[in-house]
Parts: structure tokens; sequence; C-alpha cells
């Protein structure tokens, strides 16, 4: 079926499933943007929860380390970063392997993007987490190595449940960049939302249709998330006494 | 100074020293050497301090109003700003700065706008990224003020209001210094991100810092190297900005309870 010149689709045609609609491009991108998100946040989790331990009670070689690296990412323009780490990544991964006599891999786009993103989420969520841990009262971790618990064992029973309502906020705040992060890759070519959006509008012309519906799908991520996280807030908060009087 | 160099930090030191010598010696970086990239770099720098400065002027100035209106003004104002500053801070800047540079920018060929003297600059790539990375601030600060309006004690306003001090002088001279002395700290990371947000406009063909870069990477085919260097200036002007908001910061005594 051969379809009409755009100039003759509505705004429906445009944004509808099938040969003549874009919507399935722009659909496949906002996909492609929640599951690199959803990657390069949990992966930088890891390395939040692993740096803001090593930076409160890691050696002092840690703690340095820790602090080198937070300080770099987070002075260093994201995009720059990703650049950076988007041929380094590869290119060091494939001198490895052919110092060790194998041959040489194509890492896969999506891999790269959420490696690289985790890598810049991790700098802050150390941040995140190093004051949310902070903020649990001295006594109760004092109390908790008192009644002989492992170290471990204090992490679990004690300082996550009390960390997490004060983590919770910052944590949001960090899981919306990350959404929008996930816009910078588009630069390296990779196909997400934005970069969806661009194809579609700048080969039909039709700006005003795609733009914003891309916008509110970003939109949509960021009002789902805020109530997700008040809820989360809120059951972290359970028990709690409110402040406000 | 003494308590700084503990002999692990030495040790760090050293190492990270080694690494700069090693990218040093065994990296290319034959196209510094080029007066062409030179000269591209220095506009580049000042191209980026220039957008930082700018934008962050003028969305602060946007921003008032905004925050103003979201803290005490009626609902009908207070509504419009709440999406403004939903929108802008629920999208990704790229988006927007592509929006306004592809879509607005094509709606005016044809059109008086063509005719008009005002073309000339409106034809040109820089409008857009001003008008975007501005909106941005002016969301971001829009948010950031609304809060700091809510925070000046009462009682400031009341005894303003109680000697008499009509109200844009109460406003200009005690609500608006007292709430950016508050938010001062906020503001200078955030002027922090702005700069890290204008590589963004490399995309709409303006030449700044990063732009530089990747012309060099596609001239000389070398890649790490221009990335390298960028990310250093970048610290630096990252370092210059934390330095600049500490003397500020300095510069209004503050009694700390």
């Amino acid at each position: 079926m051969a379809c009409p010149p755009v100039s003759q689709l509505s705004a429906f045609d445009l944004l509808g499933l099938g040969e003549c609609g874009w919507g399935d491009t722009l659909l496949l991108g906002f996909g492609n943007s929640i599951l690199i998100a959803l990657g390069a946040y949990a992966l930088g989790f890891g390395i939040g929860v692993a740096g803001a331990f090593g930076k409160l009670y890691g050696g002092p070689v840690t703690k340095d380390m820790a602090a080198v690296y937070t300080t770099l990412v987070r002075a260093v323009p994201e995009l720059v970063l990703i650049l950076i780490l988007y041929y380094a990544v590869p290119g060091l991964l494939n001198q490895a392997l052919v110092a060790m006599g194998r041959e040489t891999i194509v890492l896969p786009q999506f891999l790269t993007g959420v490696v690289v993103l985790a890598f810049v989420q991790g700098a802050y969520q150390t941040e995140v987490l190093r004051g949310a841990i902070l903020a649990v009262p001295h006594g109760q971790i004092e109390a908790a190595r008192a009644m002989g618990m492992s170290p471990l064992l204090v992490a679990r029973r004690v300082i996550f449940p009390l960390m997490t309502a004060n983590a919770v906020p910052g944590l949001g705040n960090l899981w919306l960049n990350a959404t929008k992060d996930t816009a910078l890759l588009a630069v390296i070519g990779f196909a997400e939302l934005t970069k969806a959006t661009f194809q579609a509008s700048s080969t039909t012309k039709a700006f005003f249709v795609f733009y914003p519906a891309a916008m509110g799908l970003y939109l949509l991520i960021s009002l789902v998330s805020i109530l997700g996280f008040g809820q989360i807030e809120k059951w972290a908060r359970r028990g709690q006494r409110d402040v406000r009087g | 100074m003494a308590g700084f160099w503990k002999p692990h930090r030495v040790g760090m030191a050293v190492v990270a020293l080694g690494l700069v010598a090693l990218a040093v010696i065994y990296g290319r970086w034959e196209w510094l050497a080029n007066p062409k990239y030179q000269m591209l770099f220095v506009k580049g720098i000042w191209l980026s301090i220039w957008l930082t400065v700018v934008t962050m002027c003028v969305g602060m100035v946007l921003a008032i109003p905004i925050g103003l209106a979201q803290a005490v003004g009626p609902w009908y104002l207070a509504a419009p700003a709440r999406v403004f500053c939903t929108v802008i801070r629920g999208t990704p800047l790229l988006m927007q700065i592509w929006l306004l540079y592809y879509g607005l920018g094509s709606l005016f060929p044809g059109t008086w706008v063509q005719k008009s003297d005002l073309w000339p600059i409106l034809r040109q790539a820089w409008p857009y990224a001003v008008v975007a990375l501005s909106l941005s601030v002016a969301g971001y600060e829009g948010e950031v003020l609304r809060g700091a309006f809510k925070s000046v004690p009462h009682g400031q306003l009341e005894a303003a209001k109680a000697m008499g001090i009509p109200r844009f002088t109460l406003f200009r001279r005690i609500w608006l210094p007292q709430a950016l002395q508050r938010v001062l700290p906020t503001i200078g990371g955030e002027t922090v991100l702005q700069l890290k947000s204008t590589p963004l406009v490399s995309t709409i063909t303006i030449m700044e810092t990063y732009a530089v870069a990747g012309r060099i990477r596609q001239d000389t085919f070398i890649i790490y190297e221009p990335l390298l260097l960028l990310a250093v200036i970048y610290m630096c002007l990252t370092g210059l900005i934390v330095l600049l908001f500490r003397w500020f910061e300095a510069q209004t005594p503050s009694r700390t309870a």
C-alpha cells in the first residue's frame, strides 16, 4: 500500500502505527529509553552503594579514590563523558582481548549506553546515599555494633531501613535525570526516543506533531515516577513521627 | 596543607602524575601546535563561558516572576508557572533545543519574518540556543526561588510594611536579597550544571568548546586526546565557578546558628 504524501496526512495518521505513521518508531524509541534508564539506574545504584560505603567506612585510599571518582564525573559534562567512554570502553576491552590472544568483539550499542550512563549515575548516587547514611542517627549504628552484629548485618538490618526514607527524594530526582540523560545517547546515534523524534520530524517536517508527542511521553514518565517515589517515601517513612507540627 | 599530604595521597599523586606524563608522552598532541585549532579552542571556550553567563542572567530574571507567582501569586498566575516548570524540568533539554531550532526555526521562512530586519539574526543558530538555555534556567530556578521566597521570615516583611516601605521597594531591598542569599549555594551548583549543559548546543551547529573537539576529531582522526583536553577544560571552568560562588557567599555576612 502506498502512502499519501506527508502533507495530506493528519497528526493522527502521522502518529499512528503501521506503514504511513511513525508511531511504532516513536514507541520503540520510548521503550529503548526506558530500558536504558532502568539498566543504568540499577547499575548506578550498585556503584552508588559501593561508593557511599567506601567513602564512609573505607580505608584512606578507598575514600580518596571514591572522592576522585565523584568529583571528576560531576565536574565534566555528561556528553563529554559519554563520548570518552563510548570510544574508550570498547577500545580498552578489545585491547585486553587482543592481549589475551582472543578475537575482538563489537559491543552492543545498548550495553555501551547502559554502562556509560551508569558510570555517571553512580557518582551522583554515591553522594545521595552517603548523605542518607550520614543522616542515620549514630546511636542506632553504635547500638547495633554493641549487640555484636557483623558489619553486613548492621548494613542490612539497621542502616538500609533507616536511610531509605532519607535517600528516596534524592534517588527520585536521579531517576528523573536518568530518563532525561538517555536523550544524550541520541548524539552518538542510539535509536532512543529523542533520536526517533528527530528522524520522524525531519523526514515529515511535522515538528509540532512529533516533538510535543515525545515531550508528552517524557512528562508521562516524570509524573508517574513522581507519584511512585512519593508512595515509596510514604512507605519508607511509615512509623516515623511527622515533624511538621 | 600538612594534613593533606598523607603518605597514601603522595602515592596517589605520583600515580596521577605518571598517568598525565604517559598521556603527554605517548598521546598525539601535534594538532595543538596548529594555530587554527588554538584559535578555535580560544573562541570555543569564550563562547561556552558567554553562553553560561548570559543564559544564567536572562534565566534568573525570568525565574524571579515565575518563583514569585508560584510562592504567593493567585492561582491564575501560579498554575501556568507550575506547568511551565514541570514541562521544562520533565523533558530533556536536548529535545527543547531541537524543538526550538528545527521546529520554530522552520516556521519563519516564507513569512513576514523573512523580510523583516530580524531575519539576519533569526537565521543563525545562537538565538535559539540562548532562548532554549535561558528557558531551561528559568524553569529550574523558578522552582528554587519558589522555596526561597517562602523561606524569608515573615517578620522581616511585616517590619518593612510597618515602616511604610512601598511594595516594590520592599521586594527589591528586603525580600529579593534575602531570598537570593539563602539559595546562593544552590545557584552556584546550578551554574555548574548550566555550564555542563552548554555542549548540547553543539548539535545545532554552534562552535563552542565541545564542537571544537569534535571538529578536530573529524579533521585528524585523533579521538582521545581532544576529548581529554576537553575534560580538563571543563574541570577548570567548573573550578572557577565554584571559587567565584565561594567568593560571592563570603561577601554577604551571615550568622550561622
